[in-house]
């Protein structure tokens, strides 16, 4: 098995044409690969930050959740409200402040179903960095809203970036009333410990969370998920 | 045959890796790391209205003002962009960049925020 991902690995590090090998990573290289990176490695600098033009996926299978992707990649919405790099989507207002230019954004190509399920299929092959990834980092605990809400914005300042809901929190990076759905939670405990071993130039702090805070954020982000799908 | 393809593809990993590690050290401009870094909140401008301010408890400096800029030394600038806010009585919201940028790259960006303000410590 591990023999087969060195193998997968060997033939997209070498670009190889492998169309044939599955519906799915066919359509990734015909139709996805020109914004999202299916390799590696992340940005390393700042100007390959700014020319990234989707998310790198080429963590995929270790980060999404697979029935939430199928889900998303046949009507996909918005999960970062001012884009992938805000300044390419900001415009001044009145009174000289920043704001969003929504002229800028433009909505995600949608799949049809057989077509979603395949490249899930084919995305959750890809496991780039995974000697990041403890599984079974996370275990549930039980937090209220209350707790959960005072360390992402007043402990935190986790608020300052991301929305808690919708037209509530920062714009600058993805809404996480949506990332209990999303996101797998061995890899959020990763991301949250050291954003930027995945990303090195991420625009997002690391703020040193410990182990019983990391645990916290993510009961937080089930909790406002739920709380999204009632 | 197998065992090749595994080697190779250990070597690509290998030599992306080094790739990176080289690129990542590189110091970048002072202005480019704040125009990416805190635009989201000191503003596009430098002026304090980012994009993100609307529901900020606390509102960022405005990096223009050298009435208010003036107030802080050199020493305390660059305090805060390493370790934050908290680390001279300020905002959490105000984030810590160690992790991000290079001593050199800070020392950069204090020197970018003294032209932002056209001030210096006193004056
Ligand atoms: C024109 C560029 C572009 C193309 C082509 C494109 N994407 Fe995307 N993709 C994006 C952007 C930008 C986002 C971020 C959307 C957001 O945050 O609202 C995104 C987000 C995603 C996400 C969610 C990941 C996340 O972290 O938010 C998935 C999954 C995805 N794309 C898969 C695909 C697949 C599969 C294809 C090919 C069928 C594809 N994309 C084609 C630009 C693109
Ligand atoms: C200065 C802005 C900023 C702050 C402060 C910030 N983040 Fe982020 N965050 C980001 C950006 C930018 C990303 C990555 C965007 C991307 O992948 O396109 C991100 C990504 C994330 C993700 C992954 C989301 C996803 O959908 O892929 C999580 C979870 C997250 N942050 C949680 C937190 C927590 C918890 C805190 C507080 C400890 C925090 N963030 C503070 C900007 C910020
Ligand atoms: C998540 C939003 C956010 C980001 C991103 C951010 N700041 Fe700030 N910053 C703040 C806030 C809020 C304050 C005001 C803190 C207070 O007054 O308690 C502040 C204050 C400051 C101050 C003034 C401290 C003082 O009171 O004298 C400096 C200097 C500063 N920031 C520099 C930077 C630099 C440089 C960057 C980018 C590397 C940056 N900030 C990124 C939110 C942010």
């Amino acid at each position: 098995m591990t023999h087969i991902k060195y193998l997968v690995a060997a033939v997209m590090l070498a670009g190889a044409n492998i169309a044939g090998a599955e519906d799915g990573a066919a359509i990734l290289q015909g139709q996805c690969a020109s914004c999202h990176n299916l390799t590696g490695p992340a940005p390393a600098t700042l100007q390959e930050l700014w020319n990234r033009k989707g998310p790198d996926l080429f963590y995929a299978g270790l980060k999404y959740k697979a029935a939430w992707m199928e889900v998303w990649l046949q009507k996909p919405e918005r999960i970062r409200p001012a884009g992938m790099f805000y300044p390419d989507h900001v415009k001044s207002d009145a009174e000289g402040g920043d704001e969003i230019d929504d002229s800028t954004l433009v909505a995600h190509p949608a799949l049809p179903a057989p077509e979603a399920k395949a490249v899930t299929a084919a995305l959750m092959e890809l496991k780039g960095k995974a000697e990041l990834v403890t599984a079974g980092a996370y275990t549930p605990g039980t937090l209220s809203r209350s707790s959960g809400e005072m360390l992402f914005d007043k402990f935190k300042g986790c608020l300052a970036c991301h929305e808690i809901e919708p037209g509530y929190g920062g714009l600058s990076g993805p809404e996480v009333y949506t990332a209990g759905q999303r996101l797998q939670e061995d890899w959020l405990a990763s991301y949250l410990r050291d954003p930027h071993a995945w990303d090195p130039k991420v625009f997002m702090p690391n703020k040193h969370i410990n182990e019983t805070d990391t645990r916290k954020f993510i009961d937080y982000f089930h909790l406002l998920s739920e709380e999204g799908a009632k | 045959m197998k065992v090749l393809k595994v080697i190779v593809a250990e070597l690509c990993v290998a030599s992306l890796l080094l790739a990176w590690s080289m690129a990542a050290s590189a110091a970048e401009k002072a202005a480019d790391n704040y125009h990416t870094y805190c635009a989201q909140c000191h503003g596009v401008k430098g002026n304090g209205k980012g994009v993100n301010v609307r529901d900020m408890s606390v509102q960022p400096r405005n990096h223009t003002d050298s009435k208010e800029m003036s107030a802080r030394s050199d020493d305390d600038i660059y305090k805060v962009i390493k370790e934050g806010g908290v680390a001279i009585n300020k905002s959490v919201l105000m984030p810590p960049w160690g992790d991000v940028f290079s001593d050199e790259e800070i020392h950069g960006l204090v020197t970018y925020l003294r032209e932002l303000c056209q001030c210096s410590y006193g004056k």
